[in-house]
């Protein structure tokens, strides 16, 4: 069988727009989930009963179904749901691309809220006692005191988490979106040209993966001094 | 929304035909046991050794457990699937020859076999390895001290804890196992997933179908984290913080 990779050279500006699309969709979920993820660990972490529950339920059930699934889910709700909230007569139409924005958020934020959560966990209960004798309330306090301890604590672990979104956010491909696996599988199919595409995105996905994971490992590295 | 229709289950999938939606979302969740089932096997024995490779003195086992790892973490599972089911043949004319003459569905299900499984193991080579080397140093060096070889000091003094140790960890691995047989779907094996959104598709059902799928991948989840609690107890060393009384 030859090889000819000058299909990829020929269609690398097309690949580069679903690179970018990736990375994009994972920068928006990661920070999205983040801060959502915080809410819920908040949420879990509070004293509110019917609010522990909830966000509980929530964290759990996310992580028991499929992200395949979840992404099926949300590209059939995300539509019903606006229309309900803004009383459109007919489901507005959303792109399967904006959906996914949607989808990778609420998705991770259950897993980031359990790691917000340990890296609370991990701040001395003497630390929110010093905060309330300062005079601050609860907001100042977890926003000042607590939240930013906790962030660093758990850097290394959210960095971890988001190199796995970035693998993950290659399910899009089930909605047939162009993200960097959509558009190298768009033109396999094109050129018949599947072995060079797909041994392409795995070793881009390799490259860019290995050297992530070796700066989060330095990153550990490095934070663990301060302790 | 409020007019689920549930009935839909007990209806025909095709007019004429005598097979009923349950029957089909159950067929998936047979095909995504049995997916699950065998990359478990693959995953446990390969993921085992190499966890075993990269704690052991030989700096060339060291670096095969350490590559193999890397390589199969690094590049997402969907293109682990592409590649097991588009390249692969291409690559081995005999493998092509020989996948053309299967049925298709014993084809998707080895290629998803293979790929699920050696992709779990080098998670799974993590725990082990991680099991392994929360073991003090003198268990090791007491082990040689008795004349044990480095095989028989890892059969009899240290494998035996460390797996203990990594049950809760594996547990989570199993979990995401069943999560992950779903991705199978891409190269056209009808498990739950892909049985699911067929019903979707086919029925306008949506949410019935979605809702019944949640439901059976939340029963499978439970079961998975009740059968790994059960093994839990049922391994644990009497002494140790986690094994109880």
């Amino acid at each position: 069988m030859a090889l000819d990779y000058s299909a990829v050279g020929e269609s690398l500006p097309y690949l580069m727009k679903g690179l970018q699309y990736t990375i994009q969709l994972t920068v928006v979920a990661c920070l999205g989930g983040i801060f959502f993820g915080t809410l819920l660990a908040l949420a879990r972490l509070s004293s509110i009963k019917p609010l522990q529950f909830a966000a509980a339920g929530y964290v759990n059930l996310m992580r028991s179904v499929p992200l395949i699934l979840v992404i099926f889910w949300f590209y059939f709700l995300v539509p019903v749901i606006v229309q309900s909230v803004t009383g459109a007569e007919r489901p507005p139409q959303i792109g399967a691309d904006r959906s996914a924005y949607i989808t990778f958020i609420m998705f991770e934020a259950a897993f980031f809220c359990e790691i917000m959560r340990a890296g609370i966990q991990s701040i001395p209960r003497g630390q929110v006692g010093a905060a309330y004798a300062l005079g601050l309330n609860y907001g100042q306090s977890m926003r000042l005191i607590i939240l930013p301890q906790a962030f660093r604590n758990m850097l290394p672990v959210l960095l971890t988490q988001t190199i796995i979104l970035f693998q993950d956010t290659s399910l899009v491909y089930v909605l047939s979106v162009t993200d960097f696996l959509g558009a190298a599988s768009k033109i396999a199919q094109r050129d018949s040209r599947l072995v060079e595409m797909y041994t392409f995105v795995a070793v881009v996905y390799l490259a860019i993966c290995f050297s992530l994971s070796m700066l989060v490992k330095a990153l550990q590295r490095k934070t663990q001094i301060i302790r | 929304m409020n007019d689920l229709n549930w009935l839909l289950f007990f209806e025909p999938i095709v007019e004429g035909e005598t097979i009923v939606w349950w029957e089909m979302l159950i067929s998936g969740l047979m095909w995504t046991m049995a997916l699950s089932f065998s990359a478990g096997i693959i995953a446990f024995s390969v993921g085992s050794l190499m966890g075993i490779f990269r704690t052991t003195t030989s700096k060339g086992l060291v670096l095969i457990g350490n590559i193999y790892v890397e390589f199969f973490r690094n590049i997402p599972l969907i293109v682990q699937f592409f590649i097991w089911y588009f390249v692969i043949p291409e690559i081995f004319p005999s493998v092509k020859a020989w996948s053309i003459e299967q049925d298709p569905t014993v084809v998707q299900f080895i290629a998803a076999v293979l790929c699920l499984g050696l992709f779990t193991a080098a998670r799974m080579a993590e725990q082990v390895k991680s099991g392994i080397l929360a073991l003090p140093r003198g268990q090791r060096y007491a082990g040689y001290a008795l004349g044990f070889t480095q095989p028989q000091t890892y059969r009899y003094i240290l494998l035996p804890m460390a797996y203990r140790i990594i049950v809760p960890p594996m547990t989570s691995e199993a979990m995401n196992l069943f999560k992950n047989s779903s991705v199978a779907l891409t190269i056209g094996l009808t498990e739950l997933t892909f049985r699911t959104r067929e019903m979707g598709e086919v029925t306008f059902a949506f949410m019935e179908a979605y809702i019944a799928a949640t439901v059976l991948y939340v029963i499978v989840a439970m079961s998975v984290n009740r059968v790994m609690a059960y093994v839990e107890r049922k391994t644990s060393v009497p002494g140790f913080i986690a094994g109880g009384k």
